[in-house]
């Protein structure tokens, strides 16, 4: 008990630190269960999170077969799926619900929980030099109410009627109204219950991210000596705790709607011949409150990926990250915009155009801060030094699909061109791209980083440069040809093409995405086979700084016990990007806990 | 402290205070865009809606006096109520300050039980609004409605039968009141269940042995906060 009072410790405790050696006494279940370490809870998250990553992974498997060979029939999916696939053929009903159960599974589970879940955990207190997070006990009720959505979620996968299945936007007036569809029955009210659980999960984290940031930094480490990482997990845990409790709200709206008879979000409505008694409500306030957390959730995935990839970046190509206050200045530019952007998804239900030319021109201005960024990339990469370890390839394809994915953006959010493009496969195109494949990109970049200190191993780099170029050739080949399709007209979220004269051209275009992603799909094995056997037989490290990189994080012993540095915490005397600078023993890069020699400037 | 203190060079909470009150003010912040999200919806509905139920109309019973048209009094004995538990946790922080836990545990008695008369006085509130019958003409009959999420018989009135009678108001208010008045009552509820802790706590010398009081300084944030939130409520369901 007194040891775990220092870990609560705020900066009264940061004082006597050296006095504490950290051994409590630990059982499994205090240790791999509930356990109240940052490291060990983002671990929890990372595997949880990986679970999920199949499973949406394999939804999208199972609706492309759909897609791709609409004629054929499939028996083995009979077998799996039973009266869902009847015949071999996915059903209708089951299609949307795979559709809906792929985003929300994607966006939420995976790119929400398990990529700022594990980084934020992993990262906050190693890098700025803290014992812990700020309330480790909150800290791991955030993992277990994102463990409880889970299951929740899970479950709804097998009630009789099946999950959700209005799309992950789970738009009323179908998800409020039972009698509409099949997945708007138990399987939403699963849906909301679970989303619900998950904004709690979300808040916990996040309240533990932005306090254990601004309080609990060690000496020296003043805000503008941060790594950019620790900059855009602030700004997104910022965001998450500004816009979740918003999709609260409406979620908590729409369990009234369909529960208990209220009309918030429902007005004039004839489901099968008979007239609905609720009246005045609105279903677009319920896309304003979506999209008010739905808009900054984009950035909720993004940022912790930018953070993560402008280190990745830095450290191997040897060189300082180019231009550190553009980035958290347009880090903070981002965060304030994208709250201010949400109608950009509305364009076409009935809003004000004069209102739509506002949010034409504040989604456009994301693209300035977005271009710094990128410009800032390519200068720490130029003339850098550069190493290829799987890290950095997938921070460098990071940028690229962040700016392939990006400059459609700039096409959609004009709403004059957004008549013509909304609801089709450009809009998918753009931004499964720029959010979903570039932000697992920046996850992969931060698992085969830091997964030596996560483990104290190596992964293994021949199947990680396999893992990489499969997944980046793929990608590129099962979305760009979508953009195509996209402005040809072909809508999202169809069934069956065959039966449009219009579409029938992409027949075999279809077949084709639908080969490259059971292809991609199958290479994410890769990953996991990696990373799953390098845990216990992975190459051993030989060096506690296997990057040579100057974060605080690499100052830990080889597999950090409760409370990271044995001693005292490591005092911060410079910025983190000292690199292509020569250190004490001939070195190429000086980390942040040397002091600041007599040659040298102050930063 | 001195006046060159570095606050933001790390080593040292920037706001010198302790991670759980940086940490419940931000939670805060996060529920009031709950609050504020409730608030707006209701305000988009209900200026989108030609006619709202008049709140002088629908708010003037007050328990025991019978049919007499005491408009807004009621809520008002109730907004008394829940400001007056905010007093008692001021003084029941004050008095934590001074490490006094006699003060500390009466204040913080007064302001539990300040807490469940606001929720009694809510129950009766939504118990006579869902019983009491109003006339409401509806298709040229003349029905009987109490106030629900599903029924409104607080419309304009028209003349029927040479007599003034209701029509039907709008469902959005019953379920925006209900929703929203709910909603705080479960902040309420969940600070009554807090507050009856930190009286455990205190009285079983918890932060008497810790040497500080901060957990009701903490509990405070949050009732205060929930009081705040009363006042934007009563303004926007009552006043306006």
């Amino acid at each position: 008990m007194s040891s775990e009072a220092v870990l609560h410790g705020s900066s009264a405790h940061l004082a006597d630190d050296a006095h504490h050696v950290h051994h409590h006494h630990e059982t499994f279940i205090t240790k791999y269960v509930f356990s109240q370490d940052h490291k060990m809870i983002a671990k929890q998250f990372l595997i949880t999170g990986m679970i999920w990553a199949v499973i949406g992974g394999l939804f999208s498997v199972i609706f492309r077969l759909q897609l791709g060979y609409p004629d054929q029939t499939f028996p083995w999916l009979e077998d799996i799926l039973g009266h869902w696939a009847k015949g071999g053929k996915i059903q209708p009903e089951f299609y949307y619900a795979l559709v809906t159960m792929h985003g929300t599974v994607l966006v939420f589970f995976v790119l929400t929980a398990g990529l700022s879940g594990t980084f934020a955990n992993f990262l906050i207190p190693l890098q700025i030099g803290a014992r812990d997070m700020a309330s480790p006990l909150l800290n791991m009720l955030s993992y277990w109410f994102f463990f409880i959505a889970s299951v929740i979620m899970i479950s709804s996968l097998f009630v009789q009627t099946g999950p959700a299945a209005g799309g992950w936007t789970v738009y009323p007036p179908l998800s409020a109204l039972g009698d509409a569809s099949q997945g708007s029955k138990i399987g939403m009210d699963l849906w909301l219950i679970s989303m619900a659980i998950f904004i709690v999960s979300s808040l916990l984290g996040g309240l533990n991210y932005i306090t254990t940031i601004l309080t609990m930094r060690t000496k020296g480490m003043s805000m503008t000596r941060m790594p950019l990482t620790m900059w855009a997990l602030f700004f997104t845990a910022v965001l998450g705790v500004l816009s979740f409790p918003v999709l609260l709200s409406g979620c908590i709206l729409l369990i009234f709607d369909r529960n208990l008879g209220t009309s918030f979000f429902l007005s004039d409505i004839v489901v099968a011949g008979k007239i609905l008694p609720n009246e005045g409500g609105s279903a677009i306030l319920f896309q304003h409150l979506f999209w008010f957390l739905g808009h900054p959730e984009v950035y909720i995935i993004m940022l912790p990926a930018m953070g993560m990839v402008s280190e990745i970046l830095s450290i191997n190509s040897r060189k300082p990250i180019f231009g550190y206050m553009a980035m958290v200045g347009s880090l903070f530019a981002i965060c304030t915009l994208a709250l201010l952007v949400w109608a950009h998804h509305m364009f076409v239900t009935g809003l004000n155009p004069f209102l739509g030319a506002v949010f034409v021109l504040l989604t456009l201005l994301i693209a300035v801060p977005s271009a710094i960024k990128v410009f800032n990339w390519l200068t720490t990469l130029w003339k850098g030094n550069i190493r290829f370890t799987p890290a950095m390839l997938f921070a460098i394809g990071f940028v690229s699909l962040f700016i392939s994915g990006g400059l459609t953006g700039i096409f959609l959010g004009n709403s004059a061109l957004d008549i013509h493009l909304h609801d089709t496969y450009f809009v998918v195109a753009h931004f499964h791209i720029v959010m979903g494949v570039a932000s697992f990109f920046g996850m992969f970049a931060g698992v085969y980083h830091w997964f030596p200190k996560m483990y104290g191993r190596h992964m293994n780099h021949t199947l990680a440069y396999l893992h990489f170029w499969i997944t980046m050739v793929g990608a590129y080949l099962i979305f760009w040809p979508m953009h195509y399709q996209g402005l040809s007209g072909m809508p999202r979220r169809y069934y069956d093409f065959s039966n449009w004269e219009s579409f029938k051209q992409y027949a075999e275009l279809n077949q084709f995405i639908s080969l490259v992603v059971i292809i991609v799909f199958a290479a994410q094995f890769l990953f996991l086979f990696n990373f799953f056997y390098s845990i216990f037989k992975g190459r051993k490290l030989t060096d506690l700084n296997p990057w040579g990189a100057n974060t605080l994080e690499w100052t830990t012993p080889l597999r950090p016990g409760h409370g990271n540095w044995p001693g005292e915490i490591p005092e911060v005397h410079r910025w983190a990007y000292d690199y292509a600078k020569e250190g004490k023993n001939g070195e190429d890069f000086i980390p942040q806990n040397v002091p600041v020699g007599e040659d040298e400037t102050r930063h | 402290m001195p006046a060159d203190t570095k606050w933001w060079s790390g080593g040292r909470s920037p706001f010198n205070a302790s991670y759980g009150k940086v940490m419940m003010w931000y939670f805060l912040m996060s529920d009031a865009f709950t609050f504020g999200a409730f608030l707006i919806s209701y305000g988009t509905i209900r200026f989108s809606v030609n006619n709202w139920a008049d709140p002088n109309h629908v708010f003037n019973a007050f328990p025991l006096a019978g049919h007499a048209n005491l408009p807004l009094a009621f809520v008002s004995l109730m907004t008394f109520i829940l400001i007056f538990s905010s007093v008692t946790m001021v003084l029941a922080v004050h008095e934590g300050h001074n490490m006094n836990r006699k003060g500390v545990e009466k204040y913080m008695i007064l302001t539990i039980l300040g807490g469940i008369a606001f929720l009694s006085c809510q129950a009766w509130e939504w118990t006579h609004l869902i019983t009491g019958d109003h006339a409401v003409l509806v298709n040229g009959q003349i029905e009987h409605w109490g106030t629900t999420v599903t029924r409104n018989p607080w419309g304009p009135e028209v003349l029927h039968n040479g007599q003034m009678i209701a029509t039907p108001g709008p469902v959005a208010f019953g379920g925006y009141f209900f929703g929203i008045t709910g909603f705080h009552g479960f902040h309420v509820m969940s600070g009554v269940v807090v507050n009856i802790i930190m009286y455990l706590k205190t009285k079983m010398g918890h932060f008497d042995q810790r040497g500080h009081y901060e957990m009701i300084e903490k509990a405070g944030l949050y009732w205060h906060f929930v009081d705040l939130v009363w006042v934007f409520v009563f303004l926007c369901f009552y006043l306006v």
